[in-house]
């Protein structure tokens, strides 16, 4: 048979009318399934099979291009977070960072706002990045620990224990900031399990489209300015803020109901510490200086119990915040003493800093000629945020 | 026959039953016809079409529902 | 497992490739076995119910298709013999008899059940207020049943399977596994249509191949029912339920606009609903009957009635409309009236008598309570009144050639809408009277001018719901135009190459996926990080 026979017969069983004696299908009911049927399978036999196969082939194909459309227009309709509510493109940050780390922070906002990465590279030419993330969960912490460790060993890792006070999941809007950025893997999965309140589901994770369809009519020009490329906002995933909002009062604090911190945090401390060993990490429990929400006497105790337990060094810096680290609570803070700005973050940065080079004796980079173009680089967007401020 | 065309004729003046062939798949009769139908039936042949045989087939046409009164008188 | 959840989804796709896969003699068993895992996610507790269900008909058939196989058998023995025709006749209907026994048994258990679970707690609310009627302080406690999920439909196709069976339409199903998935068969079981056995067991049993193009039939059904459902029907319901659950604060025109709104949910939902479930059907080779057929475009509410829940409103003619209207009292009835009150209204009163309770059987049908009842009786009247004014419109038409007036034929077409749509308020409001007050108010309180105040942004859709609801209405209308002269499906095969058909249904795909109103709401206020 020539090819253009063979095409002829193609389209007409793509068509579904080849044997189909003109006006019969006129008949057609709807609903009317079985006498359909019958009209693709008295085609020419003995060419069904290559036609059939070209038809799944086209199929496949199309498929495949309503899949591409569909993604594309998911990219589109998931949230950017590039404008008033950056935190949520923290996640994914990580992956595009320099070389391997020596130190990796993980926990909630009390360390993307309160250690300055630039400031640990400008003083000890240490490579850290913070894996942080606004109301970072524990079993969120670990699990993003566990995705870093798929790519590099940190010598140090940096654990805020404030984090410990929710045991269990909190709000979707915080887990999909945590999550969303996240490349996929076994550990993702196991994050969203762990992470998921009542009413979400995974399917929503899986298909982004399904939770941020509704997105089309609140769509703005940054949507579409980051639709396929974000900047990057923040300086390894140190969130910098330049105000300065004198520390006031305090609310009082509410008396603890429960002086223990709960289980399921627990647990996965207890992983985290594992993990670390596992890999010969060593792990830094640390307090940092925000004066809200309040740190209590009993937690404290726990948290230094449980590091004498497991060999692990806890640093308390809301105790020794002002005598030792030389914050200043009028100057260093961009909201009343719950974060630090900037000049409060470098300070946290080069108490920690010397702490952890003492102790570990991190190598000093700074002459890697590679890395310190990188930190150059990060450096240069770093000052001019700050003196834009 | 006859006198059942004649109770049809009330119904539907304007129908030939000689030909019409689609009573009910055509949507002439409706159910309330059927059932004035049946009761005039009972009434003029003595015979009572029960609700098993109110099936289109048997009033799609007047020849199939004389078939059926036909059947019906017999089975008596 | 509703429809529009993802467990349904992959439910359904998982079933689907296993029906393929599976080798043809477990293909059917296949489906009963999804039949019953799918109801099994409606609660376990339920599945006591369908299991019974289909246990008491399922041997009602058999007892009824034994004894009518023995009884001819013998009967045509006696043929033989020399015996009078009187006994012949005689034997025949003491079996007739028999079977009749054996039905009205099977049915009315069955039905019991139905009523029990259904009907309860409605009889001891109306006693209850009867008792406070009459001043007495005694009330009867409620029962704790939950409404197993699809009884209603179920239950009436295992009884028209009884009635058939009797009726000697087909015989009696032996396999009990195969009447199983007859009464479960899930598409159909959440809301119909309610198919016979005779129909659905035609294709229902046999394996069928693998077809690219059956699948994909069916495939594009559910898409398009998924359409109705999710940017129609469930984008409208938040101001649906704004307007109907603040009754005292939207009168007048916002009845009308709930009526409407309503009117167009309900049709997105049910059609929208059995499209799904026709569309799965046909998936797996298994063409279901149609339940509607363009109701709105009907001339009038008879005419309705046959075109919107058809698959019903037959199984109410066919095994309580006919058998009440030609049963004997009913005949003496009939004479005895037309005796009396004249040939013309004599004729009537069986009719109407039947009618009346068809359609209170409907209504109580739909749910149990006043509400319905009155709804289903609104119904009655209607039709009554147009069957009575039937004379004066043939004088009308005689005198005016309507016939082929575009303009006549869309005023008989808004007529239905707003007919039907006005009944259907009684599904909305809370009670009987309230829906009476509110309808009252769409002639007494005339705010019309407060149109464009802006009320109906506030109602829970916002103005680009309205827009998606606008193009998504036009798209059903024009869709329904086409389906006029023949399914759409089979025009657009036979006009349109398959890549571009292809590319028809995932662009609606991709419409139902973004413009859909399904999922949490995002809300992009939760987003904003607050203090802490």
């Amino acid at each position: 048979m020539s090819e253009v026979n063979e095409n002829k017969l193609n389209k007409a069983e793509l068509t579904g009318t080849a044997a189909e004696p003109a006006g019969a299908g006129a008949a057609g009911e709807p609903g009317a399934v079985k006498s359909e049927s019958g009209a693709a399978e008295t085609g020419a036999q003995t060419k069904k099979r290559g036609g059939k196969a070209r038809v799944a082939a086209l199929v496949v194909a199309l498929l495949i291009l309503t899949a591409g459309v569909i993604y594309v227009l998911d990219l589109l309709l998931r949230p950017k977070y590039m404008g008033d509510v950056t935190e949520g493109a923290l996640t994914a940050e990580y992956y595009n960072a320099y070389g391997d780390h020596d130190v990796l922070f993980v926990g909630d906002c009390e360390v993307y706002e309160n250690f300055s990465t630039v400031q640990l590279w400008r003083e000890f030419g240490i490579n850290s990045f913070i894996r942080g993330g606004a109301q970072q969960l524990t079993w969120q912490s670990y699990y993003l620990l566990e995705d870093a460790l798929r790519y590099e060993t940190p010598d140090v890792v940096v654990f805020n224990v404030l984090a410990l006070m929710y045991n269990e999941p909190q709000n979707e809007a915080y887990n999909r900031m945590a999550l969303d950025g996240m490349r996929w893997s076994q550990t993702k999965w196991n994050a969203i399990q762990a992470s998921m309140c009542e009413d979400e589901s995974m399917v929503d994770y899986i298909f982004p489209i399904l939770r941020y369809h509704s997105r089309w009519n609140e769509l703005t020009s940054e949507d579409f300015r980051y639709w396929f490329k974000k900047d990057t906002i923040s300086y390894n995933g140190y969130y910098l803020r330049t105000e300065i909002l004198p520390a006031g009062e305090m609310p009082p604090a509410r008396p603890l109901t429960d002086p223990n911190f709960g289980d399921y945090a627990m647990a996965y401390l207890d992983l985290m510490t594992e993990l670390c060993q596992e890999k010969g990490i060593h792990l830094v429990l640390i307090k940092s200086p925000s004066l809200y929400p309040h740190w209590y006497e009993e937690w404290d105790q726990q948290i230094s119990e449980y590091a004498d337990a497991h060999g692990l060094l806890y640093i308390n810096m809301l105790d020794i915040a002002e005598d030792q680290v030389g914050v200043d609570y009028s100057l260093d803070t961009y909201d009343g003493g719950l974060h630090m700005n900037v000049t409060g973050a470098e300070k946290c940065a080069s108490y920690l800093g010397k702490v952890l080079v003492e102790k570990y004796g991190l190598t000093d980079h700074r002459s890697d000629a590679k890395m310190s173009a990188y930190w150059d680089e990060v450096g240069a967007r770093y000052d001019e945020a700050k003196n834009a401020g | 026959m006859d006198e059942l065309i004649s109770i049809l004729k009330e119904i539907h003046p304007d129908v030939d039953y000689s030909t019409a062939t689609n009573l009910v798949d055509g949507k002439i009769l409706d159910s309330f016809d059927i059932i004035s139908l049946v009761a005039e039936i009972a009434d003029t042949f003595d015979v009572v079409i029960s609700a098993e045989y109110m099936i289109p087939e048997n009033f799609n046409s007047a020849e199939a529902l004389w078939n059926l009164i036909r059947k019906l008188q017999d089975d008596d | 497992m509703l429809f529009t959840s993802y467990e349904f989804i992959g439910f359904v796709v998982l079933l689907v490739a296993l029906y393929y896969v599976l080798p043809k003699k477990l293909k059917w068993p296949l489906l009963l076995l999804g039949s019953y895992v799918f109801y099994y996610f409606a609660g376990w507790k339920f599945l006591f119910y369908i299991f019974g269900v289909t246990g008491i008909t399922y041997v009602a058939g058999l007892l009824i298709s034994a004894n009518k196989t023995r009884s001819d058998l013998q009967l045509k023995a006696m043929k033989g013999q020399d015996l009078p025709k009187d006994e012949r006749k005689r034997f025949k209907e003491a079996n007739r008899t028999k079977r009749r026994r054996i039905m009205a048994v099977g049915i009315t258990i069955a039905l019991l059940v139905l009523a029990v679970v259904k009907y309860t707690n409605f009889t001891i609310h109306n006693i209850n207020s009867l008792l406070t009627v009459f001043h007495i302080s005694k009330q009867l406690n409620f029962l704790n049943i939950a409404l197993p999920m699809g009884i209603s439909f179920y239950t009436f196709q295992a009884v028209g399977y009884v009635i058939d069976v009797y009726r000697d339409r087909h015989e009696a199903q032996r396999n009990f596994f195969k009447y199983a998935l007859f009464v479960s068969f899930f598409p159909q079981l959440v809301q119909g249509p309610i198919s016979r056995y005779g129909d659905l067991s035609k294709e229902l049993f046999t394996p069928h191949p693998f077809s690219g193009r059956v699948v994909g039939r069916g495939l594009e059904r559910v898409i398009w029912g998924y359409f109705k459902k999710l940017v129609i029907a469930d984008r409208i319901l938040p101001a649906v339920n704004t307007l109907i659950g603040t009754p005292e604060q939207f009168k007048g025109m916002y009845v009308f606009a709930a009526m409407m709104f309503y009117a167009l949910e309900l049709y997105a939902d049910f059609t929208g609903g059995i499209d799904i479930t026709i569309g799965i059907a046909e998936m797996l080779g298994i063409p279901v009957k149609e339940n509607f057929e363009r109701p709105f475009f009907s001339k009038n509410i008879a005419e309705y009635w046959r075109r919107w829940h058809i698959t019903m409103g037959t199984w109410f003619t066919d095994y309580i409309f006919y058998p009440i209207s030609v049963s004997s009292p009913m005949l003496k009835l009939s004479k005895w009236s037309r005796a009396h009150l004249g040939e013309k209204a004599g004729k009537r009163v069986p009719v109407y008598l039947a009618s009346f309770v068809v359609w209170f059987t409907t209504g109580i049908w739909h749910g149990a309570s006043w509400n319905f009842i009155v709804w289903g009786l609104g119904n009655f009247v209607v039709i009554m009144i147009s069957q009575e004014l039937e004379p004066l419109y043939r004088k009308f038409h005689k005198k005016f050639d309507t016939s082929g007036s575009t303009t006549y034929k869309t005023f008989q077409v808004g007529r239905t809408v707003l007919l039907m749509s006005a009944l259907r308020l009684f599904d909305c409001y809370r009670d009987v009277p309230l829906t009476f007050k509110m309808f009252g108010t769409m002639f007494t309180t005339w705010n019309w001018g407060s149109i464009g105040d802006g009320i109906f942004l506030q109602l829970g859709i916002s103005r680009a719901d309205y827009v998606i609801l606008a193009l998504g209405t036009l798209l059903l209308i024009v869709v329904s135009m086409i389906a006029r002269s023949g399914s759409v499906r089979d025009k657009m095969e036979k006009r349109l190459p398959m890549p571009v058909r292809f590319g028809v249904f995932a662009l609606l795909v991709i419409v139902i996926l973004i413009f859909g109103a399904y999922g949490k709401g995002y809300d992009a206020s939760q987003f904003i990080y607050n203090q802490f």
